[in-house]
């Protein structure tokens, strides 16, 4: 059968059956979990005697809550120390493998799945968080799923889902020196809205998409959900097979590569394939993106103009004018030269290593300015042991950064990871809104992870390609 | 009276809620969630409603990170819309849900991409213990519908100036009674009546009663065994045992 995509194959082979209310009960293929969402459902499980179905195919992990500085037993913060002790008990019991902090595995989940090679292409993985859609760039159909889901998934190994309409996003063209895999998703977030992408599934391709590595599909994928699209995708290639071949499950486990290969290539979306709306993007137009309100979609070239609030869309008005107070920005000027107070270099959206590495290349040499306080939270455990090695945490600790341990930390200031009073951050995290970073004054600019380290050094937002010479993608 | 009152206030209302409509047997389920349990039907609800104006009212902002450190969803009415309702001393601001009027409103009328955002529960969690039993908007994230529906929330729709005209009677009129008909896709207000959309699957199961869908989807165990065995990336020691 031809003219089908990646997302039509994927879920057909997953479809259990029809539900009564006209949903499609979908096989899960990789449940991953965490120790904020996950105890209700655990509790909700023992409300009604059911046990977990798959338990080999569910896989855990902390990022949200765990402390990433001080992470001696029990930890300091009592709701972190119970969160984990729960997990603990609950992983335990079900027998569900566990990458904590002692395995030296432990990291966001978006991060941990794929270094392992648990997220494959074809499969069908869901976690209670939003950025599940990360790992659609793999051309797994991945998406996040609420607590009752959660119960539903460790019940059943399924879960009941609405098929939705797809959209390709071809991105042409080759990126400028500084512009990266961020600004072309925070430009698509711009472009088709916040809301645009509900009901939609995004497949993202074209040359600048086949020319990123996986961290940057990785980044684009992430954010589909701050654009409404619940999963987004990539189809698998080459670059994909690479990256696969190195991880732990296809080096222990090297038959099972060349076993799942055809797979993989089968479920690849035909050059025929029909898609419900297709949006074009030129590459080369980009430059560094920054957001200068409180929404995902409220971005703008680093040397373009604020947006007046009467030239958007009438919908979108009020919501603008509110964000320039909250900002407090004026339309008509740049965002450069904006002062911030404190740089984030971390997330599940931008802390892997080629994105410390880039960031690293800017400061290298240089000092974080007086006013600013710097961190970096590697996305995960290898990634701050691989960074060590390679010298980038001497690099970010000479120039000013703070060093810390894995986890989502100040994204979504969780942990003791938050901004205080109307601290403005430069963040390379995935969601601006208000009190996202703990501090309901606090006011977050998105961008690029070389951005922040520009941002960082100047003690305002700084257009990066002004700075030094820089690396491209 | 004090916060500390109105949170307790609150609370309690949440726990013990008393919802205009809902017969006693769906707070049951919401509750104790039992596997013998029939899922009631969530056919008609009715209350008075409570405007939350604005759009992209993300899910951070219906209830903030830092009041999902807990291992269950109790008592998380009184953060719902927190950092709106409160500033940085906690005394209360200027927002429905801390108004006289609508404390004992249960549905909300909302704009545009209402919960945008993260997936937590928390966020539907926290309206439907401060006693929200249904919400109608513009439009709604997917996740957050998603989420309400599992907890037999319905999140109906309609254009920009019908909400618009919603929200100004509620506010003129905040006791009186709003009733949405889930299977006619109808709201019924102000001695009128006005079309409303319904996702089609949300619908059926809350018109149906299958919107619990652990016991649904569990009853096809071995059709899931069967799907498991035929992908390729699945061990076999993954699969259990036929039951």
């Amino acid at each position: 059968m031809s003219e089908r995509t990646l997302y039509d194959k994927v879920w057909d082979r997953h479809k259990v059956t029809t539900l009564p209310t006209g949903q499609d009960q979908l096989f899960v293929g990789l449940h991953l979990i965490h120790e904020v969402t996950s105890p209700q459902a655990f509790g909700m499980l023992r409300e009604r005697d059911l046990e977990v179905a798959y338990p080999d195919l569910t896989h855990a992990t902390v990022d949200h809550i765990v402390p990433t500085a001080n992470r001696d037993r029990p930890y300091e913060n009592d709701a972190a120390e119970t969160m984990m002790a729960e997990l603990e008990e609950n992983v335990r019991e079900a027998g569900i493998d566990f990458s904590d902090p002692s395995t030296g595995d432990q990291g966001i989940v978006h991060v941990i799945g794929p270094e392992q090679g648990l997220t494959q292409p074809g499969k069908t993985i869901v976690c209670g968080d939003s950025h599940t859609s990360t790992h659609g760039a793999f051309g797994a159909l991945a998406f996040g799923i609420g607590t009752s889901q959660i119960r539903d998934v460790l019940a059943t190994g399924t879960v009941a889902m609405e098929k939705q309409q797809v959209r390709k996003i071809e991105v042409d063209g080759e990126l400028g020196d500084g512009v990266e895999a961020k600004d072309i998703i925070l430009e698509i977030i711009r472009r088709l809205g916040t809301e645009g992408g509900v009901g939609y599934v995004y497949e993202y391709a074209g040359e600048a998409i086949e020319n990123l590595g996986m961290e940057g599909r990785m980044s684009i994928c992430n954010m589909s959900i701050e654009g409404g699209a619940r999963a987004g995708y990539v189809n698998p290639d080459e670059t994909t097979y690479e990256w696969l071949e190195a991880t732990d499950y296809f080096q222990d486990n090297p038959e099972k590569f060349d076993e799942l290969k055809p797979y993989w290539e089968s479920i690849t979306s035909d050059d025929d394939a029909e898609y419900d709306d297709v949006v074009t993007i030129d590459a080369s137009e980009l430059e560094p993106v920054v957001t200068w309100g409180t929404t995902p979609g409220q971005g703008v070239g680093v040397t373009d103009p604020i947006p007046e609030p009467e030239a958007l869309p009438e919908d979108k008005q009020d919501t603008a004018r509110r964000a320039q107070e909250h900002m407090r920005v004026e339309p008509g000027e740049t965002m450069e030269g904006y002062e911030i107070d404190v740089a984030f270099l971390g997330s599940c959206t931008n802390a892997r290593l080629p994105d410390l590495r880039r960031a690293a290349n800017i400061i290298e040499g240089r000092e974080v300015h007086d006013d600013v306080r710097a961190m970096v939270v590697p996305g995960s455990q290898r990634v701050q042991e691989a960074a060590e090695e390679e010298g980038l945490k001497d690099t970010f600790e000479e120039a000013g950064f703070e060093w810390r341990n894995a986890g989502c930390s100040m994204c979504l200031g969780m942990n003791e990871d938050q901004l205080e009073g109307d601290e403005a951050c430069a963040s390379s995290s995935n969601r601006n809104f208000i009190g996202r970073q703990g501090s309901k004054d606090g006011r977050t600019v998105l961008m690029n992870p070389q951005m922040v380290a520009a941002a960082a050094l100047n003690g305002e937002v700084t257009d990066v390609r002004e700075l030094k010479e820089v690396t491209t993608v | 009276m004090s916060h500390e009152d109105e949170h307790r206030e609150a609370s309690e209302r949440a726990s013990g809620r008393t919802p205009a409509s809902i017969d006693a047997e769906v707070r049951e389920i919401r509750t104790d969630g039992g596997d013998d349990v029939e899922i009631p039907e969530v056919d008609h609800v009715s209350g008075s409603g409570v405007p939350i104006r604005g759009n992209d009212i993300d899910t951070d902002q219906i209830i903030p990170a830092r009041f999902m450190k807990v291992v269950t969803f109790d008592g998380l009415g009184e953060f719902a819309f927190f950092d709106l309702r409160f500033d940085e001393n906690d005394d209360p601001k200027d927002h429905p849900f801390n108004e006289e009027q609508y404390q004992d409103s249960s549905v909300m009328v909302v704009n545009s991409n209402f919960g945008c955002g993260s997936s937590r529960e928390h966020a539907p969690q926290a309206l439907m213990r401060w006693g929200i039993d249904a919400i109608i908007g513009e439009s709604f994230a997917e996740i957050f519908a998603g989420n309400c529906l599992a907890l037999g929330i319905p999140t109906v729709t309609a254009d920009s100036e019908t909400i618009q005209e919603l929200q100004d009677w509620v506010e003129a009129n905040p006791d009186e009674e709003i009733e949405i008909d889930v299977d006619a896709e109808t709201v019924t207000y102000d001695g009128k009546t006005i079309d409303v959309t319904v996702d089609d699957a949300q619908r059926k199961a809350l018109v149906e009663g299958v919107w619990d869908t652990t016991a649904l989807m569990k009853s096809n165990a071995g059709e899931v065994t069967k799907l498991a065995e035929e992908l390729p990336y699945v061990p076999e020691e993954a699969i259990p045992e036929a039951e």
